[in-house]
């Protein structure tokens, strides 16, 4: 299938502003009768929701969690970023624009980046007029920290916890249209299928968590923002019922998977301590604004951090990258720190980690300051190590934290099945092959408030003469027929192992193989092993209890088995990928400083995937090339 | 470490429950609390049981979810800590720990340890919220907020939900959580217009979902995670007061 | 009526009775002047009290405090008793002052003392045969000393006061938090205030019967 992204004419900066001139409206007497499916409650999906209630469509919300408020944006810390320029340090949207392009190393769309740009202005006022608590200065004027892979301050903070901050405003957005009866709210329910009716989607089907029965919901048209899968590692930075079911079982009715390799693994997490570890905690990147990073220059060092004399001490991104020192972006922070740690300089028990070291900050800023800007970080990890971070410094290692594949849209964010989009981190679109900090709130708001609400409507403006969706449709009975098999034969395999025990093994091997380095033989390998590991999932997997009650193992054991799915198809795209770029780095396309190689003659493009229609198939490869019209790629460089 | 459980079972919400005990070995101290009902799990799995059912998702303090009574008392011996950042360090080998879920009037068992704290979500869908749709917002540096003001704001909003304030009350009041959210929204120069009715509707709504009155134990603040202020309550006192009694209406 | 309406009638009553307290306390420090001059000036207050149009009005005001604050009190304990939860091992108490969770018993002992009290006195001089002193006052004094002479109740009174002192340093710092005050400075004054205030007042009629029993025996 030829892929278009549909990018409206025009130069960038008037792209979407042309593209919402030219758009088709929805007369408000028509939305109430038009449906429209949200899956997933965080930024993306309650942001939507919310404002499509608003407009008056008749809004159905879905979450797996107990209430909206928890989805896994909540757990964003440092920020979003916003073009406002009110440091007046040289930031506009167009630089903010070149800095995500580049954070993303040219593998992104240049007019969906400078949209993301151009209306993450806008973002801040709603956020604010919602009453998020943003930082301030004592003037009473908003105020801006800096942030990873940029050179201005343009990230907007509530302390560590912005994204909790934002969420609750959207959240609240939310409820007050769930208080008005225009969105009805499904928490404790988890998407199982989609259902495609004449080529289109027309609804889905869910399960109430709480009493195990499946429902059938139709729609004019259906938004998935369910997040992302990095949880598919085992130990990552997500919540624990992260999952990438809802985008896989879409992509198994026909929506193509972008990138799925692409993932970003975050420096600045909590390192393992043991086997029985469940998720690895993050620390915000804003840390990196104080702090510094270091390991020590000698091997088998076994004096404490405090004793180590500064001499002694290896501030490596400050070495290697002079010009963004502790700043550098994610992906080659988290590089650099494995460098270190694979040649011996980890620190910790497990050797695994590296010095976060705040006592620079605290000689010249003093406690106190450190201590509001922060504090909740600080006592957070006093809480999970027992070590207070003011006194000595804190040890983070890498861990995987963000999908920026997903499924693949086009400009209007809708995927390759009509009616079916993507929003947030559930779609591939702007981070390109690594996502700046402070981004990711960004793109999932901008998503739900400005874009889609105006997409959708595009979409939805033909669909009144459809009249109303039936959910008796046969499209509807056979999704709910597979999906209810599908729940019954996991539960009648009774084998010996626990659902966890698989999925830490395919964390580890695709953390080894599909992680921070990847190389080609290792990939073919990781490939076969997840099959057999599959396999053995399917033959020996015990999944105790019954379908017609609440059962989290249940629900473990179905995202697992899509997540062997979504990592083979991760390996295939990081096999297919023959350079580094980005979160993506292949060892055998380096420089010889062990720099990414990125090769734009072969593969600038993005990978969109498609289902071949049988399980074990080969995964078959779409290309959308992308085309660099206002900026040309260079190399990037951090140094 | 060796540990004595005594948890919480309870089929569905009309069921009856009880207390279950279990032994369970190889307890690492390094293990948070919900790891170590994870090991629990594993080990109930293995043995064809079924596993207990918990609440938790982002386990690092933020999202609300997780939250179990822990030796009587909401997430555990750590004061201002959820439980997933609760860590077995601050248990004893051969101690027996008993672990029941929330419990209120306000928030039914659903299964195990896991209660409905849906009257939350009616709570603020109640009122909760500023009334500004998609698009209506002025720039934003055009309402200056005092640092001060936008700092105390903050602290009433980083509250997570979890509903620790209802279960170690002995009333069952949700005064605290209710208030938090009453007292930032009140602080806000951009949420100042609906203060009234907010206060009026959010106060009526968390009557009707049966939590009692607040008594000014003061429990609440101790066992918050994120060490919500009781001072919230005497501001959604006042905020009522001021709606009910001082404002002349038409 | 919802919640907060009822703790309103909580807070005004208990505040009015914490105001009450005090008239009362200073009224009966005369009790502690030499045994003849105490005589004198506390039948004369007393014989001012009941003659006066405006105190009988305070009186009436006084018992419907009682009454509601104890009406609402069993009220609101009734709804909360059914809100709360409750563990097979509860260690809440941890978190929160004994005092401030057991206000239903502290009351109860407090409206039990009452009754004792009103019956002592208030029915003896309002119902009772009660002799005049030389000033031609109804001698209350002498009942007052008179009855103080009893150990057990000199006893039963020490008890109540310190039930009353701890009700009243939870119940000012609550009450007035409950009509609206939240500023964190006066909050921590009142907070002062009002332990200071229980304590002077509770522990000053405390000192009344044991210095009675003391000097008169």
């Amino acid at each position: 299938m030829k892929l278009d992204a549909k990018i409206p004419q025009g130069p960038l900066e008037e792209k979407w502003s042309n593209y919402k001139k030219t758009a088709r409206l929805v007369n408000p007497a028509n939305r109430k009768k038009l449906d429209v499916i949200v899956v997933g409650t965080g930024l993306a999906g309650a942001s939507l929701a919310a404002s499509m209630g608003e407009l008056g469509y008749n809004v159905k919300a879905f979450c797996f969690q107990d209430s909206p408020r928890r989805a896994h944006s909540v757990a964003a810390q440092g920020g979003v970023n916003a073009a406002k320029n009110y440091k007046n340090d040289g930031d506009s949207v167009y630089r903010m624009f070149v800095d995500t392009l580049k954070g993303g190393d040219f593998r992104a769309r240049e007019a969906n980046v400078y949209r993301l740009a151009e209306c993450s202005v806008n973002l801040i006022d709603q956020a604010v007029a919602q009453g998020v608590p943003f930082g301030r200065e004592y003037a009473g004027y908003l105020n801006n920290r800096s942030f990873g892979g940029v050179q201005v301050s343009r990230t907007f903070y509530a302390r560590g916890q912005t994204g909790q901050q934002l969420l609750l405003g959207t959240y609240q957005a939310l409820m007050r249209q769930v208080d008005k009866g225009s969105v009805q709210l499904y928490s404790s329910h988890e998407m199982l299928d989609l259902v495609v009716i004449d080529g289109k989607a027309r609804g889905i089907i869910a399960r109430n968590l709480e009493t195990g029965e499946l429902e059938r919901h139709a729609a004019h048209t259906v938004v998935l923002a369910t997040g992302g899968f990095g949880k598919i590692y085992y130990l990552s930075t997500l919540a624990m019922g992260c999952n990438g079911s809802a985008i896989w079982r879409a992509h198994k009715k026909g929506a193509y998977f972008a990138s799925p390799s692409w993932t970003q693994i975050h420096p600045t997490s909590l390192p393992q301590s043991g086997d029985y570890q469940s998720k690895l905690t993050l620390m915000s990147e804003s840390l990196r604004n104080d702090g510094r990073i270091w390991v020590p220059k000698n091997l088998e060092e076994t004096r404490l951090a405090n004793d180590i004399p500064e001499e002694e001490r290896d501030y490596y991104l400050e070495r290697r990258y002079p010009a963004f020192g502790n700043l550098a972006p994610r992906d080659i922070s988290s590089r650099a720190a494995k460098e270190r740690i694979d040649a011996g300089h980890g620190i910790g028990a497990l050797k695994n980690a590296v010095y976060l070291d705040f006592s620079k900050a605290i000689r010249e800023q003093g406690q106190a300051k450190i201590a509001e800007k922060y504090g909740n970080l600080f006592n957070m990890y006093e809480k999970i190590t027992g070590i207070n971070a003011y006194k000595e410094p804190m040890m983070i290692s890498p861990a995987a934290h963000f999908s920026m594949g997903g499924l693949w849209v086009d400009y209007e964010l809708m995927t390759t099945i009509p009616g079916l989009f993507a929003l947030g981190e559930a779609n591939f679109a702007d981070h390109g092959a690594n996502r700046l900090g402070a981004n990711s709130l960004l793109q999932a708001s901008v998503d739900g408030y400005f874009i889609a609400p105006y997409t959708i409507a595009n979409y939805l403006s033909d669909q009144i003469k459809v009249g109303k969706i039936s959910t008796q449709d046969v499209a509807f009975e056979v999704a709910e027929k597979e999906a209810h098999e599908k729940l019954h034969h996991l539960l009648t395999i009774k084998g010996k192992y626990t659902v966890d025990y698989f999925h830490k093994k395919l964390g580890k091997l695709l953390y080894d193989y599909c992680g921070l380095a990847r190389n080609k033989e290792g990939l073919e390998f990781a490939i076969k092993e997840i099959k057999k590991l599959k396999e053995e999932f399917y033959t020996d997997v015990n999944v105790t209890g019954t379908a017609g009650a609440m059962n989290a193992e249940l629900e473990k054991a179905g995202r697992v088995a899509d997540y062997f799915e979504i990592g083979i198809l991760m390996c295939y795209d990081a096999l297919t990928r023959d350079e580094s770029c980005g979160a993506h780095f292949r060892e055998e396309y380096q420089t010889e400083e062990g720099e990414a190689q990125r090769n734009d003659e072969q593969f600038q493009f993005i990978s969109a995937w498609e289902w071949p229609g049988m399980v074990d198939s080969e995964p078959i490869l779409n290309k959308e090339d992308l085309t660099f019209e206002f900026v040309q790629p260079t190399i990037r460089s951090y140094k | 470490m060796k540990l004595y459980l005594k948890i919480w079972r309870q089929k569905d919400r009309v069921s009856e429950g009880k207390l279950v005990e279990y032994t369970l070995d190889n307890v690492n101290t390094h293990m948070s609390f919900l790891e170590m009902l994870d090991t629990l799990n594993n080990q109930l799995i293995t043995n064809n049981e079924e596993p207990v059912e918990f609440d938790h998702d982002c386990r690092e303090g933020i999202c609300g979810q997780c939250g179990v009574v822990i030796n009587g008392i909401a997430h555990g011996p750590l004061k201002n800590t959820t439980t997933c950042q609760l860590h077995m360090r601050e248990f004893k080998d051969n101690e027996t720990i008993l672990i029941e879920p929330f419990r209120a009037a306000g928030f039914p068992v659903k299964k195990d340890l896991k209660v409905d704290r849906g009257a939350f979500d009616r709570i603020i869908s109640s009122g909760g919220y500023v009334s500004v749709n998609t698009g209506q917002a002025p720039e934003a540096n055009t309402i200056p907020v005092g640092h001060e003001t936008a700092e105390a704001a903050f602290d009433s909003a980083a509250c997570i939900g979890c509903g620790a304030c209802v279960a170690t009350c002995k009333n069952g009041s949700a005064a605290l959580f209710t208030s938090a959210k009453i007292t930032q929204l009140a602080l806000l120069p951009q949420a100042k217009e609906e203060r009234d009715q907010r206060a009026l509707k959010m106060i009526a709504q968390m009557d009707k979902e049966q939590f009692g009155h607040c008594s000014n134990t003061e429990a609440c603040e101790v066992e918050c995670p994120q060490g919500i202020s009781v001072l919230n309550i005497a501001r959604m006192n006042y905020e009522y007061n001021r709606a009910s009694f001082l404002k002349f209406k038409k | 009526m919802n919640t907060q309406i009822r703790k309103i009638i909580m807070a005004c009553t208990g505040l009015f009775l914490c105001f009450f307290l005090l008239i009362h306390f200073l009224g009966n420090t005369q009790l502690f002047l030499a045994p003849e001059e105490a005589r004198k000036s506390f039948n004369m207050y007393s014989s001012f009290l009941t003659g006066n149009i405006f105190v009988k009005l305070v009186s009436y005001v006084l018992y419907l405090s009682i009454i509601l604050h104890a009406i609402y009190a069993l009220i609101i304990s009734t709804i909360n008793r059914k809100a709360g939860g409750h563990y097979s091992t509860d260690n809440r108490g941890r978190s929160s002052k004994w005092y401030s969770r057991n206000m239903g018993i502290l009351g109860t002992i407090i409206l039990i003392f009452i009754v004792l009290h009103f019956q002592n006195f208030w029915y003896v001089y309002k119902f009772g045969s009660i002799g005049l002193d030389p000033w031609g006052h109804k001698d209350l004094y002498t009942v007052v000393v008179t009855a103080f002479q009893q150990g057990w109740l000199v006893i039963v009174y020490v008890i109540a006061m310190a039930a009353l002192a701890y009700h009243l340093i939870q119940g000012i710092s609550s009450g007035i938090r409950t009509l609206g005050l939240f500023h964190p400075k006066f909050v921590r004054w009142i907070n002062i205030f009002g332990m200071v205030y229980a304590i002077a007042i509770c522990v000053g009629f405390a000192l009344m019967p044991i210095y009675i029993y003391f000097t008169h025996n």
